[in-house]
């Protein structure tokens, strides 16, 4: 049985990812019939975009060890040539179809990653952080030098509805420009997929475990990041055309440090150990703009939290502590765990409450506009000035913190076990 | 010639500032290997701590109070957060401080709004040093050179001079024999980690009130440390001096020159309109440029010079 699998596992095209991409596609399409308030078609069609340029991002992340700190310099230069060519279409000064517009985006990506990435890629680790920072930084500062280009405080704007209109589709309605980016989405992923199968996929993760022996062997470790940053940058450029199209508007904030920033912290918070984690992450990322920056004020402070802990606590983000369990899973072990999971959830969740109480009150008190010390969380109504809600607030979290901890010892201890007995299993089926 | 001093002085002063901050960096990422990206938080975190002491009790216990808790605040990072990382590696340990670069720019929003604050400079610092061809130099300036030279000569006199500078190279060097000799090396980097913040917090205490103590503050100095650290080269202290005072002078100069590109090729007489090839770059002035030139200087660095300017090793 095991050698059949494994032989079923080393063709690129077997019936496991023949299902996984069916049902890839199938989401993509079904979505926005599932989902169809206009509210959830912007989210749908941002989530598209933000797919693929997580992944591409963690095409230098997570398959390169290269932690880019400047990453939105594509996207966002990306975004800039493609409307900027949307705009020449509308003039009728280039004849394109709308359509292809994001290419424009993703040759631009290309282009100056070519101009750009080989100093980037001069170095690995902890310099290339920094001098991705460097770059990120001087495109950032320019984009105010250049208003010509970069459109000033404005920003450039464009009108996607143009040019010649095969079919009827005029991607007027955000539902034909969504299955636009859907069909970008699904390419991308499916090439960006194929690219880590291929040789110099391969090389790359060499390159990222161990760059001596792979110049020892005969390689130039710098070509290979230099080619994949190239790539990535390509798809980044791809998702800058999307973000084009989808908003009309393109502003200087698109090439920021907080852009590449927020591109790092959802693809790690996603998981770059594996190759679905920045589709979580990417996910994650359209939710927390969207939704939570709408929920509440402190959003931010809750991120930096959320990011602080699965740093410390789970490095290979959503997508590890998924496919953990998965294996557990597998081997028929995850019954037992179910009360323990139960009970990390339920401490934590009292834990967080007591935290985002005093968040929401600090916040209220410092930040909020609307007068009088009163707000309303979750439900209840706190007076923020009053000493008992921040005692009780207080309570609360202790309460959290002491059940989350006996709950965590438990859970330990069980994990451990099961972990032991999945390793006793392999033993025995491996023997023959 | 005025000019010219003037410039010079305020490059000086400024680039001595950039050094207090690249120094805490350069310790920290040469003894730990870690890129501490919450650095210049820390130097945040140093002004609006000093603005709450100085509120309280004034500037001069501000001066050795603030530095003081933001060392302990390092040092607690360090021990409950980035230990827990390192085994890891480098790169979780460069995410989880920049995670905590996140969250402090967030909590100083919350305690202090987001607004600047009004740390000023003290009275006795008030007024001018000395007048040069007619135009003042402030007083607080020269502090500041004064304050960034005592601390420089006290990590050289610390590192070099004493047991525990001796340890500490010991640690960075030779981490197992330092242990097997009964060295707790993970204290002595704890100690090192708070100690660079500590320096990052004076450079704030320092510097707040002569700029602005605003939360943005981290951000708009962040990547200049950075850039001065890989000018310098990855490591070398005396490598971060001289970048520092490089970068602080050039972009002090290029902030007062008003002349472009346009008014240069003018002299020559050709005449430059706007329909010229490249009249979006010839008709910059070089103030407009001053904030890329850091940048573009690492870029060049990079180029022609991978290893910095005093780096002993390629990365």
């Amino acid at each position: 049985m095991s050698t059949s699998t494994r032989k079923d596992k080393s063709r690129p095209l077997n019936s496991g990812r023949l299902v996984t991409w069916s049902l890839f596609a199938l989401v993509l399409v079904v979505a926005p019939l599932l989902f169809d308030s206009s509210l959830s078609h912007t989210m749908l069609s941002q989530m598209g975009i933000a797919i693929i340029v997580c992944l591409s991002y963690n095409m230098l992340l997570g398959q390169g060890g290269m932690l880019s700190f400047g990453h939105a310099v594509y996207s966002g230069l990306g975004a800039f040539i493609a409307i900027h060519t949307l705009n020449l279409v509308t003039q009728g000064r280039l004849l394109l179809p709308v359509s292809l517009v994001p290419l424009a985006g993703g040759l631009a990506g290309v282009a100056f990653a070519l101009m750009l990435g080989w100093v980037t890629t001069k170095k690995s680790s902890t310099t290339f952080a920094m001098i991705t920072l460097g770059v990120g930084e001087l495109v950032w500062a320019m984009s105010l030098m250049f208003p010509e280009f970069f459109g000033g405080e404005g920003g450039v704007s464009g009108n996607r509805v143009t040019g010649p209109k095969p079919l009827g589709i005029t991607f007027g309605p955000q539902v034909q420009l969504y299955y636009l980016i859907a069909f970008y989405t699904f390419v991308s992923t499916a090439l960006m997929f194929a690219f880590t199968r291929t040789p110099l996929g391969r090389m790359l993760n060499a390159v990222r475990d161990n760059p001596e022996r792979v110049e020892f062997v005969g390689y130039d470790t710098q070509k290979v990041r230099f080619i994949s940053f190239v790539i990535a940058a390509f798809f980044a450029g791809i998702s800058g055309g999307l973000a084009a199209l989808n908003f009309e508007i393109v502003t200087s904030e698109v090439v920021s440090g907080y852009r590449s920033g927020a591109y790092l912290l959802f693809t790690f918070l996603g998981g770059a150990t594996f190759f679905f984690g920045p589709i979580i992450g990417a996910i994650l990322m359209v939710l927390a703009f969207v939704l939570l920056s709408e929920f509440t004020k402190a959003w931010l402070l809750y991120l930096g939290l959320v990011f602080l802990f699965m740093v410390m606590f789970a490095p290979g983000g959503f997508a590890s502590l998924i496919m953990m369990n998965v294996r557990v899973a597998s081997f028929g072990k995850l019954k037992p765990l179910w009360s323990s999971y139960l009970a990390l959830f339920a401490s934590g969740l009292i834990a967080f409450i007591g935290v985002a109480a005093m968040i929401e009150m600090l916040y209220h008190l410092q930040l909020d506009a609307t007068p009088g010390s009163r707000l309303r969380f979750m439900g209840l109504e706190l007076n923020a000035s009053a000493p008992g809600p921040w005692a009780s607030a207080t309570v609360v979290l202790l309460v959290g913190i002491g059940l989350f901890e006996l709950a965590r010892r438990r859970f330990v201890v069980r994990w451990e076990d099961t972990q032991q007995a999945i390793e006793k299993e392999i033993k025995r089926r491996g023997a023959p | 010639m005025e000019f010219f001093t003037i410039s010079l002085l305020n490059g000086v002063s400024y680039g001595l500032l950039l050094f207090m901050l690249s120094s805490g960096l350069t310790l920290i990422f040469s003894m730990m290997g870690v890129l501490n990206f919450a650095h210049a938080s820390f130097y945040m975190l140093g002004a609006y701590f000093a603005y709450a002491v100085t509120s309280m009790v004034g500037f001069w216990p501000a001066l050795l109070v603030a530095p003081l808790l933001v060392g302990l605040t390092g040092a607690a990072f360090e021990r409950f957060c980035l230990r827990r990382v390192h085994k890891f590696g480098h790169v979780p340990e460069l995410l989880i401080t920049f995670g905590l670069s996140y969250i402090l720019v967030e909590l100083v929003q919350l305690i202090w709004g987001r607004i600047a604050v009004d740390y000023r400079v003290p009275d006795a610092l008030k007024g001018p040093l000395f007048t040069l061809y007619g135009t003042q130099f402030p007083m607080y300036r020269g502090f500041m050179m004064l304050v960034a030279l005592l601390m420089l000569l006290a990590i050289w006199l610390l590192l070099k001079k004493t047991r525990v500078g001796l340890v500490i190279q010991a640690a960075l060097t030779h981490p197992e024999a330092a242990e097997a000799l009964g060295h707790n090396v993970p204290r002595v980097l704890m100690l090192v980690f708070g100690g660079g913040a500590a320096l990052a917090g004076l450079a704030g205490v320092i510097g707040g009130n002569a700029f602005v103590t605003e939360p943005n503050m981290a951000a708009a100095v962040g990547p200049v440390i950075f850039v001065v650290v890989v000018v310098g080269g990855m490591g070398s202290l005396t490598g971060a001096f001289l970048a520092s005072l490089l970068i602080g002078i050039v972009q002090t100069f290029a902030v007062a020159v008003d002349s472009s590109l346009m008014s240069a090729i003018g002299t020559l007489g050709v005449a430059v309109t706007p329909e010229t090839f490249g009249y979006a770059v010839l008709k910059l002035k070089i103030s407009q440029i001053a904030p890329i030139l850091p940048y573009l200087f690492l870029v060049l660095m990079l180029i022609f010079r991978p290893r910095g300017l005093l780096g002993t090793r390629e990365g």
